[in-house]
């Protein structure tokens, strides 16, 4: 179990990050913000003893995402990235509802009793994930892998874009 | 013979279809085609008669044989050929009469573009009219009736090019319609009650069944169909307007066929006609009135082809009013006899119109030189339908009369015989005019081909001498055959023959009166009864009166529901369109097309229904 | 000690802070990291009830890679489609993208 010190520490980190992502007035230093708290969620994952999610979120978000966030900036902002990321007319609207929407799940979650199990987590989840989605989910595994590919095509056309000839 | 009795309506409908779609350009290829069917039509019909006459078939035990051609359950339509004496009676008259028209047809229809066309709907119309006399159950008849009423929208209209020929077929048709719809109605009436068509049947069913009210509804409703069909007050303004069609058309349409069809549903309906006393005593009035009024107008008319037309609307009404006093024998007698001296009377107008290209008889004169054998055979037919001792038309209509007399009705009686008196003063006003008296400038007629005149001579023959058939001299005449119930033979009543007699050759020393011998002006008579004249010239104004009614009533009720249509009707969906639309083009606008309008929207919905469903207060959980 | 409801309500504000910030940010890429952000807050959800309430089951943590898989499906063609829309109307500016428009 985790020590309620290092989880707040990491939770008052991530929130931080994330508010410090939507604030920022430059795109790049919200960019940057964003794999901060990407981190701070894969340390979630190990105070939640998924090892594998853990490592797979630091592969998958902190590594390629980020790397094509970065990317697509790069490629729509030209010059200076002053002033690059700024609220539209809804910031105080949005940031309304996402306040009552947020009031309204914490108040659930408060008044929700949870059935807690007390058995153990498996020492090492990769082995008996291995077997979940290669057994069990290996249907929607396979799927998910076409996702992948299919979407992975989809981009490369939408990007490289449709050329006027015919 | 009687076994091929299908083939007759069948030959002529072959030889339409052959002539339409094979041999329509060449023209005497066609005419022949048609006239060959018909003569073999007319072969088997005399073969059938002669078999009647041998006791092959009596109105008690009629030859009947039928396929079912719809059969369901609940629903029984028959395809049949019923032979009795009534049957060949029509199918002799139709036959013949139709092969003489078309004969004549070849030489007054020379020269015509739409020769070929012109006899196929000759065809045609025979088919239907002979198909109608064979029927064997109303549904049939009904489909039968139709097609003559087609056909005769066909030939109506045949010079199509003339307005007032689309006019007279479009009248034809519609005014057939009111009858076509009476008769229909009828005929469902009557299956709903009997559930059957078939005459046969229906003779044994309706006598057993007292519903007098329905009886008297379905007789009334079948009635209006002769009504039309046969030209009959108050349905009779199509048949003088019929006259735009080609004569030989008017000749069959008054002689043999459509007209014949309105008077031959009478009596093959006889047993439902009779079955109520109302019913047949309006059968009577119906024919006496329009025989009354029709001579009426024909005093005054000037168009050849008119009078003849009112002519045979008021013999019409005469077969009616025989039919409707309870003589099936006296009604089809007259229909025999008449369609005989009436075609010749048709036959020889279209010969003088042909020779003179002119129909107003006062435009014509002294044609008694140039055309004799037209002028002797029209004497001859307007002796018979004067009812002159001895030719065809006095046997019968003194068999009309003696029927009327006996039957104890009075009234009609008294009106017949005025129109008896009236009949031989239009048609030899007619004759007087046209054949004796002076010739007209320009005037260069000659005597007409022999395709023509064969034809006149032959039914001159038939209208001096079938009228012995059905008269008290012979033993058994057409009375022994065509009867209800029993025989009636016809038992001469001097006083009658006599008074009808000496009245007709009142009629005639009259018309010659004033028109031969000039010895009675016409003018001053003219001057003298102005207002009747002007009334019956104008046929008591009933054409007018009915477009009055359609012109004025029913246009502005038309025009009341119409408005209702586009304004009401219409505007109620109208009025739904435009509410949506404008509902759109202000709801448009919140559609902005905004990504994040819409998922801000979007939040707040999820916001609020988590609300309404979380908070106690609100419903929730 | 670190209960569920600690992890939900970490993962509530973390959702409502992407929410915002995908409602009320003009970039269109930044309305796509707001969109990443409100996905792993989603996954945090997952995993934390596979935690505590199935531990040995490992359920959550699978559907969790699903939406791994998803969200990288996603972010991927969203951005070629923001790429293109830039290179069609040099901008990437959520509300500027208003063709939907009447």
């Amino acid at each position: 179990m985790v020590s309620p010190v290092v989880f707040w520490v990491v939770a008052v980190l991530l929130v931080a990050a994330a508010l410090a992502m939507v604030l920022a007035r430059n795109i790049v230093h919200s960019a940057l913000f964003l794999i901060v708290s990407f981190i701070g969620y894969a340390v979630l994952y190990l105070f939640l003893e998924a090892d594998f999610l853990a490592a797979v979120q630091v592969l998958v978000y902190a590594g390629a995402v980020s790397i094509l966030l970065v990317f697509a900036v790069m490629l729509t902002r030209r010059g200076n990235m002053q002033e690059s990321n700024l609220f539209n007319n809804y910031k105080v609207t949005g940031a309304l509802i996402a306040a009552v929407l947020f009031l309204l799940i914490g108040n659930m979650v408060l008044n929700t009793s949870w059935a807690i199990s007390s058995i153990a987590a498996p020492e090492s989840t990769v082995g008996p994930l291995a077997e979940l989605l290669l057994g069990k989910f290996v249907v929607p595994f396979e799927v998910a892998a076409i996702l992948l590919l299919v979407a992975m095509v989809g981009a490369i056309i939408v990007a490289r874009g449709v050329k006027d000839s015919k | 013979m009687i076994e091929n009795a299908w083939l007759i309506p069948v030959l002529p409908a072959v030889a339409f279809v052959v002539i339409v779609f094979l041999i329509r350009q060449f023209k005497m290829l066609s005419a022949l085609t048609a006239i060959a069917a018909m003569a073999v039509s007319f072969i088997i019909s005399v073969g059938i008669v002669w078999e009647i006459i041998q006791g092959g078939a009596t109105m008690k035990k009629p030859v009947e044989y039928f396929v079912n051609w719809l059969d369901l359950p609940g629903l029984n339509i028959q395809a049949g050929i019923l032979i009795d004496p009534l049957a060949a009676a029509m199918l002799f008259v139709v036959t013949f009469v139709a092969l003489l028209v078309m004969i004549y047809s070849v030489g007054y229809m020379h020269g015509d573009p739409g020769f070929s066309v012109f006899f196929s709907y000759l065809s045609l119309f025979s088919a239907s009219m002979l198909g109608l006399v064979v029927a064997n159950n109303y549904f049939q008849m009904f489909f039968f009736w139709e097609l003559v009423g087609l056909c005769s929208y066909l030939l109506i209209g045949y010079y199509f090019h003339k307005p007032s020929a689309v006019q007279a077929n479009k009248k034809a048709f519609i005014t057939n319609r009111w009858g076509d719809f009476g008769f229909m109605l009828g005929i469902f009436f009557l299956f709903l009650v009997f559930g059957t068509f078939n005459f046969g049947e229906l003779a044994k069913a309706i006598p057993k069944y007292d519903n007098v009210a329905f009886l008297t509804l379905a007789g009334i409703l079948v009635f209006i169909g002769p009504i039309a069909k046969s030209a009959q007050f108050p349905l009779h303004v199509w048949l003088p307007d019929a006259m735009e069609g080609p004569t030989p058309v008017s000749a069959l349409i008054h002689a043999a066929t459509m007209v014949a069809a309105g008077v031959y549903l009478v009596a093959r309906g006889f047993v439902l006609f009779h079955s109520v006393e109302t019913v047949a005593l309006v059968v009577a009035w119906v024919g006496g009135l329009s025989a009354l009024i029709a001579a009426t107008i024909a005093l005054v008319q000037d168009d050849c082809k008119r009078i003849m037309a009112f002519s045979t609307m008021s013999q019409l009404g005469y077969m009616l009013m025989a039919l409707g006093v309870g003589s099936l024998t006296a009604g089809m007698f007259h229909l025999t006899t008449h369609a005989f001296f009436k075609a010749l009377m048709f036959l020889a107008a279209g010969s003088v119109i042909h020779a003179t290209h002119k129909q107003n008889i006062f435009e014509m004169g002294g044609l008694r030189k140039s055309m004799p054998i037209t002028t002797w055979t029209t004497v001859i037919g307007a002796l018979a339908l004067a009812g002159i001792f001895p030719l065809a038309g006095f046997w019968s209509k003194d068999e009309i009369l003696v029927a009327a007399y006996t039957e104890g009705a009075y009234a009609l009686f008294g009106l017949a015989s005025l129109v008896a008196f009236m009949t031989a003063f239009y048609m030899f006003r007619m004759v007087f005019v046209v054949f004796w008296g002076d010739e007209p400038e320009g005037q260069h007629a000659h005597e007409s081909p022999l395709t023509m005149t064969i034809p006149l001579i032959i039914l001159a023959f038939f209208s001096i001498f079938s009228g012995f058939i059905g008269s008290p001299l012979v033993e058994t005449g057409f009375f022994s055959y065509v009867y209800y119930k029993y025989p009636h033979p016809p038992e001469p009543n001097y006083m009658i023959m006599i008074s009808s007699t000496v009245l007709a050759l009142a009629g005639i020393g009259l018309a010659w009166l004033i028109y031969g011998k000039k010895s009675i002006s016409a003018e001053a008579l003219k001057q003298r009864f102005q207002p009747i004249h002007t009334l019956l010239y104008n046929k008591f104004y009933i054409d007018e009166l009915y477009l009055w009614l359609f012109d004025k009533v029913m246009l502005n009720i038309s025009t009341a529901f119409n408005w209702n249509d586009r304004h009401i009707v219409d505007g109620i969906f109208d009025g739904i369109g435009d509410l949506t639309r404008a509902a759109g083009a202000r709801l448009r606008f919140i559609h902005t097309g905004s990504l994040q309008n819409y998922a801000l929207v979007i939040f707040a919905a999820v916001v609020i229904i988590m609300l309404w469903m979380a908070v106690p207060a609100l419903g929730g959980i | 000690m670190i209960t569920l409801e600690h992890y939900l309500i970490l993962a509530a504000v973390l959702f409502c802070i992407g929410l915002w910030g995908a409602l009320a940010k003009r970039s269109a890429i930044m309305v796509l990291m707001s969109i990443e952000l409100m996905l792993n807050a989603v996954n945090i959800n997952l995993v934390a009830f596979s935690r505590f309430l199935t531990p040995d089951a490992l359920v959550g943590q699978v559907f969790a890679i699903f939406v791994i898989v998803v969200a990288a499906a996603e972010v991927a063609v969203g951005l070629a489609i923001v790429i293109n829309i830039y290179r069609e109307r040099q901008t990437s500016f959520v509300d500027e993208f208003d063709w939907l428009k009447w």
